[in-house]
């Protein structure tokens, strides 16, 4: 008994010095294994009187707990410390970019027209596309433009020959859908369309979108509705819209429609030309003879078609200066409509 | 079409400034482009003239001028070439302010005093460029401001030049006439117009004329006025009016013509009496006659030209231009004929385009000019002519083919349809109100229930037929932004989602998570790039191309996207990965040109371009450059999520623009659908490249097949695996070696994928080891030993048997 307090000492002073985990575990079994010192002092107790017993029996625990709890606080240090030396070594520079980083991006008309298209999609218009090379019929004729009419001098016409040549707008796609399918047609059309046209505003080949609705009783107040709508969703802005009367062939009535400008609000500036006003659309009712040429009711249905340039809008939304860089395709200029 | 504001104020003058006056008429359909003043901003400047002149003794270039302005007398230098002694001019005296803020102020030159300065017209702001002085008319009255002189400044009022940009619907509006009309139902106030009065003739001298084609011309009014002095200066007043309104002045009688153009909206034209032949013709050219235009240029008619002729020749292209032969010359002409027709629009129309021409006088015809105006403008003209240039009128001659003149439109106007296409009652007053200031003659209708108007449009209007344009008329006039403003309502059905067809938006992403920008380049290429990458098709030619290198339809995406990456390569950008989506126009020959559907393929297609290194430059990766299996890795990537893959193939072949060996026709159940490979080496030069360039093009209709997914239940008992080492024939390409060993694999093998090819020490130089694994699982119960076993010794007795294929040993 009289080494108690040398065993529980020595112990001590091993738990102090061990540097690693399995230094402690054999201190452990050294001193308080089924076979460690301290524990052995437990089977002296029998020689002892009924009276001492339990009081060198409790001295004995009290030993075991001592070295027992120095381990256990010893461990903990030493996780600590191992985890600080683990964490110490894996530390990284989180500035650093990330691995094999891929990521293209859309083109700015496509931006564009999928969010046109998704505005549209939601409520109930189809997207329909159609061919590019036209025949002069789908694309002036049908929409009431026959040959000697002088609307034919504001589509500069790229042909193949006579009666083939590039769309100039996509309204045929109207044509053609109104051919095919019977009202209520409500339905946008996308796409490329071409003049023979190229300058610092013009490109000989831009996109188009337009909307087409066909149905019982439509009137002029929801083309109305439809395209103010449209514009602020568009430009997430509640921009004052306006109806300018105008003519197409192919609507009556007819209308332009001119937006606040989004640069200066309204206030005027070089780009709506200090009028405070953008003209960013054309519209109007179909005209009967494109009902009577596309083979729908005109006394039964009415409609309104709309139509806009995809890059101005794109333009406008973006602030994107200069028409010709949309075909360029130069990378500098893509990769910032990611 | 520019007029000026002072000008229209004369016939419709309502209580708006000019800029509300130019946003009123914008906003009823007649934009206004420019607005600008019709002259410099200046004052005290007064009509004034040279008493006498001398030289300045100082200096050879000025002279020193006395100057009067009717009441005091000025000393004046000025260095104009043109000072003569009784000259009358504009006179800036001391104050005077020129454009530009320009003061005049008691000046020296050389020593010599001067008090005051005269001007030329430029320094006026009235001529972009001058030669001197202004010669004013020798009746100008001394004294007076020039802007008053001028009519520039009335009521207070700066005259501006206003440019309206007009549809082609309104052909009524070009005219001074037409324009003060709108004015007028606008804004509710009267228009007047000059007087016109008939000139009665002073001699019988008449022309004979003969209507040949009256279908196209169905009216032909002239007049013949002899003894004219084609010296005279046309009045100031007019010059400054044509001026405003673009027009040079030529000489009189020119002058009076374009007048009556801008005033009324009649094109007029004047012959030299003296070079016509006998009477007047109007017929359809004979093929190939020649004619020579005012502007010198000799033309070649066709047979469906409307020409004015004599008895032996063309003297005009009707509607169009005058010939040079027999126009009014400046010098000699003492008897002319003039003339105010009435020209069918659409023999006139697409005309003068075909001969590169465009005058005022087509554009007018083209849309249509007033059926009832001739006489009235003939009247207008001889009467001024006849003030100006002196001379005697004969009678006015005209023919008329009442059947071949066009009707005024008679059309219905049902009240309830307003409303119905507007979405809004106007009151029928009002209605009644609008229209009959649009010079329309309305008669009630109120039977069977039905209430409207019969409505006859008035001759200027050719752009009324329909219930359609009177309702616009309405709109218009009631105003489009007073209309009322709806959300449309419509039944709603659910719309159908194909599920078996991959959305564009997710082709696109796909592709954009793989690091693909999309470029959208012109449908139209360079022909010698599009010979170089698609040599065996000819592609569709434009018959007008914008440019050279414009001219030819792609018959594949490959043109731009090259173009698009020699572009970005050139400008330091040398890792390029592009897409683009858009159609291919390949011509099939054999077919008839004139069925399109037949003749000319316009399919969708998907282009990929890929160069350059793998990744961006990195710490983190090496730098490497892309090669095949970059391309069809992110292609491959693309169609696995259509759950197509597996029905895909890649099956070598050549491409002339693509590089044997490394080239594959993509097909889709044994169908081509594409081609993907690497760039020929020979196009590298070509086209300008010197990196290697991996290209792929596929029909988007097949890319965005879509396998709906068919569940299959999970196994619950393991899978058994077994590694092959297989030696093949180096040239032995692996997708048959994989197919050869699914045809014996049995019908539980879940999953075949090669981990390993090897080449070199212990091999065959000219074969190659395959190492593969092979996963069976069976659906319901644990598979044993034997299965496998026998599965593989098919797998390898097979593969030996049909490409002598062995076990690595």
């Amino acid at each position: 008994m009289e080494n108690l307090d040398t065993l529980v000492n020595e112990a001590l002073v091993k738990v102090a010095s061990a540097s690693e985990e399995n230094a402690l575990y054999q201190v452990q079994v050294e001193y308080l294994g089924k076979k460690g010192t301290i524990t052995s002092l437990l089977k002296t107790l029998g020689k002892l009187s009924n009276e001492e017993r339990p009081k060198a029996g409790a001295l004995i625990n009290e030993g075991k707990v001592t070295v027992q709890t120095a381990l256990n606080v010893r461990k903990t240090d030493l996780q600590t410390i191992a985890l600080a030396e683990k964490l110490a070594a894996e530390k990284i520079d989180v500035t650093l970019t990330g691995r094999n980083q891929q990521s293209g991006g859309l083109h700015p008309v496509t931006r564009t027209l999928e969010r046109i298209e998704a505005f549209f999609t939601n409520v109930g218009y189809n997207v329909a596309e159609g061919p590019e090379v036209e025949d002069d019929f789908h694309n002036f004729e049908a929409l009431n433009i026959p040959s000697h009419h002088p609307a034919r001098a504001m589509h500069d016409t790229f042909y193949f020959n006579a009666n083939t040549l590039l769309r100039t707008h996509t309204s045929p796609v109207q044509v053609r859908t109104m051919e095919t399918q019977e009202p209520p047609i409500r339905v946008i059309c996308p796409g490329r369309v071409y003049r023979c046209d190229s300058d610092i505003t013009h490109t000989p080949m831009f996109h188009q979108i337009e909307g087409l609705l066909v149905d019982e009783n439509v009137s002029f107040a929801d083309l109305k509705g439809t395209v103010q709508q449209f514009l602020k969703v568009f430009f997430e802005k509640d921009l004052a819209v306006r109806f300018r009367p105008s003519y197409f062939p192919f609507t009556e009535p007819s209308a332009e429609v001119d937006m606040e400008c989004v640069m200066c609000s309204g206030k005027g500036c070089r780009i709506c030309s200090h009028t405070g006003w953008l003209e960013v659309m054309g519209c109007g009712m179909v005209h009967p003879k494109v009902f009577k040429e596309s083979g729908v009711d005109a006394e039964k249905y009415s409609g309104f078609a709309f139509g806009m340039g995809v890059e101005r809008l794109a333009m406008l939304r973006y602030g994107v200066n200069d028409l010709r860089l949309f075909f360029e395709n130069d990378l500098r200029f893509l990769q910032q409509f990611r | 079409m520019q007029f000026s504001e002072l000008w229209l104020r004369e016939w419709a003058n309502p209580t708006l400034e000019t800029q509300e006056l130019v946003d009123q008429i914008t906003m009823a359909g007649l934009e206004v482009d420019a607005i600008e003043a019709a002259a410099g901003e200046f004052s005290g400047i007064v009509v004034a003239q040279i008493v006498s002149f001398e030289k300045h003794p100082e200096a050879d270039k000025l002279n020193v001028c006395k100057v009067t302005d009717g009441s005091e007398e000025f000393q004046i230098v000025c260095g104009a070439p043109n000072v003569r002694e009784g000259m009358i001019i504009p006179f800036a005296k001391i104050g005077a302010v020129l454009p530009g803020d320009f003061k005049i102020k008691k000046a020296k030159l050389r020593g010599v005093e001067s008090f005051g300065m005269l001007c030329a017209e430029e320094e006026m702001g009235i001529a972009d460029k001058s030669d001197g002085l202004w010669d004013l008319p020798a009746d100008a009255p001394l004294g007076v401001c020039m802007r008053e002189y001028l009519g520039l400044t009335r009521d207070g009022r700066d005259d501006k030049i206003i440019d309206v940009d007009l549809t082609p619907n309104r052909g009524d509006c070009l005219s001074i006439a037409g324009l003060s009309r709108e004015v007028g139902v606008l804004n509710k106030v009267d228009v007047t117009a000059p007087v016109i009065e008939a000139v009665a003739a002073t001699i019988d001298d008449a022309i004979d004329v003969q209507l040949q084609a009256p279908d196209a011309c169905p009216r032909y009014v002239g007049r013949i006025i002899k003894g004219i002095n084609i010296k005279a200066a046309s009045p100031l007043w007019m010059q400054e009016k044509l001026r405003r309104s673009g027009i040079r002045s030529i000489d009189p009688v020119v002058d009076v013509t374009n007048f009556v153009l801008l005033e009324l909206g009649q094109p007029m034209h004047a012959f030299d009496l003296a070079k016509l032949d006998g009477g007047i013709v109007v017929r359809k050219a004979v093929q190939d006659e020649t004619l020579v235009l005012l502007d010198d240029q000799e033309i070649k008619l066709n047979s469906d030209t409307l020409v004015i002729a004599d008895n032996s020749k063309a003297l005009a292209m009707a509607g169009v231009m005058g010939g040079a032969e027999s126009g009014v010359n400046a010098e000699t002409t003492q008897d002319i004929l003039l003339e105010s027709a009435y020209f069918n629009p659409i023999s006139i129309a697409g005309k003068a385009r075909n001969f590169g021409l465009h005058t005022d006088s087509s554009h007018r015809f083209e849309r249509g000019v007033d059926f009832e105006l001739q006489r009235t403008a003939i009247e207008r003209a001889t009467a001024l002519l006849l003030e100006i240039v002196g001379g005697e009128a004969g009678p006015v001659v005209e023919k008329t083919s009442v059947a071949d003149l066009p009707k005024c439109a008679e059309i219905t106007l049902v009240e309830a349809s307003i409303e119905k296409m507007l979405g809004l009652t106007i009151e029928a007053s009002e209605v009644e109100e609008i229209l009959i200031r649009l010079g329309m003659q309305l008669s009630k209708i109120d039977s069977d229930g039905m209430s409207g108007w019969k409505v006859i449009a008035p001759s200027y209007r050719f752009d009324m037929a329909i219930e359609a344009d009177l309702i616009e008329e309405l709109a218009r006039i009631y105003g489009y932004n007073r209309l009322p403003v709806r959300t449309p309502t419509a039944a709603t059905p659910l719309l159908p989602v194909p599920e078996n067809e991959l959305a564009m938006k997710d082709v696109r992403r796909q592709l954009v998570g793989r690091g693909y920008q999309e470029a959208i380049t012109y449908s139209f290429v360079d022909p010698a790039t599009q010979k170089l990458l698609d040599p065996d098709v000819a592609p569709l030619a434009l018959a007008n191309p914008i440019s050279a290198d414009l001219s030819v339809m792609r018959t594949n995406l490959w043109a731009g996207l090259v173009q698009t990456a020699v572009h970005n390569i050139k400008r330091q950008q040398p890792r390029v990965r592009l897409f683009e989506t858009g159609l291919s126009f390949v011509p099939q020959p054999g077919k008839d040109p004139s069925n399109l559907d037949e003749s000319l393929v316009q399919d969708p297609k998907l282009g990929m371009l890929l160069t350059g290194t793998r990744t961006e430059q990195s710490w983190s990766e090496g730098e490497q450059n892309v090669d095949f299996f970059d391309l069809k890795g992110d292609f491959e990537s693309l169609i696995a999520r259509t759950g197509s893959q597996a029905r895909y193939t890649f099956v070598p072949a050549e491409h002339p623009a693509l590089q044997p060996g490394q080239t594959a026709s993509i097909q889709l159940e044994g169908v081509a659908v594409g081609w993907m490979g690497a760039l020929h080496p020979n196009l590298a030069k070509p086209l300008g490249l010197k990196q290697a360039v991996y290209l792929l093009e596929i029909s988007l209709k097949a890319v965005r097949q879509v396998e709906v997914p068919a569940f299959k239940p999970l196994s619950k008992f393991p899978g058994m695996s077994r590694d092959l080492a297989l030696v093949v024939t180096d040239n032995t390409p692996v997708a048959d070696v994989m197919s050869l060993i699914r045809e014996k694999a049995g019908d539980y093998l879940t999953k075949l994928n090669l981990f390993d090819i090897y080449q070199g020490k212990g091999i065959d130089p000219d074969r190659k080891s395959l190492a593969l694994g092979l996963t069976w699982q069976h659906p319901s119960r644990t598979l044993n030993e034997e299965e496998v076993n026998e599965a593989v010794d098919n797998i390898l007795a097979h593969l030996a048997d049909r490409i002598d294929a062995q076990l690595r040993g």
